[in-house]
């Protein structure tokens, strides 16, 4: 499966294909501006007490997250109105260590917003994005432990 | 009847990945829910969200024969 990027502003995706990390920036070029911010969520080789991470499986409840993904894309462009191009794409299915999970990309006319823009996407994307996380480590496998209760909605000011 | 899809650890919690219930309104479906799952399940339950027909729903939202309900633990996107 290929991911093909939409006619749009806004990429937003949960996906099981491999995520096109050179695409997305290629996307969110714009020629109004001059400051692209690119994020990628890579797999890690540890968790919290959990050394020798070899996997990591993402299970997504699609339609919600799709839904949630397009709350916050929204969310992102009341904020800052001068964004150029958003994407989002989250990765399903079982990736390893150095693999990425997540993208996150924003594009404004200057470098503030843009930086702003993708620190408040990914942050909130975690709290917001119904999207879980099973470990398998050196020692057992497990859901991740790092989770927190799941928000109806984006944060309106930076926390 | 309205479905039930569990996701993450409640599914593993719960044993299942869906269920079908008989409730008139999102609080009483929990409580039915808590009931069958089970002490762990009924503890994660509580620190989830149920969300209807694909959106966030209030707590009390009445539910109609055809509605699906999803269970949403504590999530763990990103990385």
């Amino acid at each position: 499966m290929v991911l093909i990027p939409p006619e749009g502003a806004d990429w937003l995706a949960v996906t099981d294909a491999s995520l096109p990390v050179a695409q997305a920036l290629d996307f969110a070029g714009d020629p109004s501006c001059g400051g692209v911010v690119c994020f990628c969520g890579t797999v890690r080789d540890h968790a919290e007490g959990r050394p020798g991470v070899e996997t990591l499986t993402y299970e997504a409840y699609r339609e919600g997250a799709e839904r949630a993904l397009g709350e916050l894309a929204a969310a992102a462009r009341a904020r800052w109105p001068e964004l150029g191009r958003l994407v989002m794409l989250h990765r399903t299915g079982t990736l390893v260590v150095g693999e990425v999970a997540v993208v996150v990309v924003a594009s404004a006319p200057h470098r503030n917003e843009a930086f702003d823009a993708a620190r408040y996407l990914i942050d909130e994307l975690k709290r917001t994005v119904p999207i879980w996380k099973h470990e398998r480590w050196a020692g057992g496998s497990g859901w991740s432990e790092c989770a927190e209760p799941l928000s109806a909605q984006p944060a309106i000011e930076l926390s | 009847m309205v479905t039930v899809r569990l996701f993450g650890p409640a599914r593993d919690l719960f044993g299942a990945p869906s269920c079908v219930l008989d409730a008139t309104a999102l609080d009483v479906l929990r409580d039915e829910l808590a009931a069958r799952g089970g002490p762990s399940f009924a503890a994660l339950l509580a620190r989830s969200a149920l969300w209807v027909n694909g959106e966030p729903a209030g707590a009390s939202l009445a539910l109609a024969a055809g509605d699906e309900v999803a269970v949403l633990p504590p999530v763990s996107g990103g990385c």
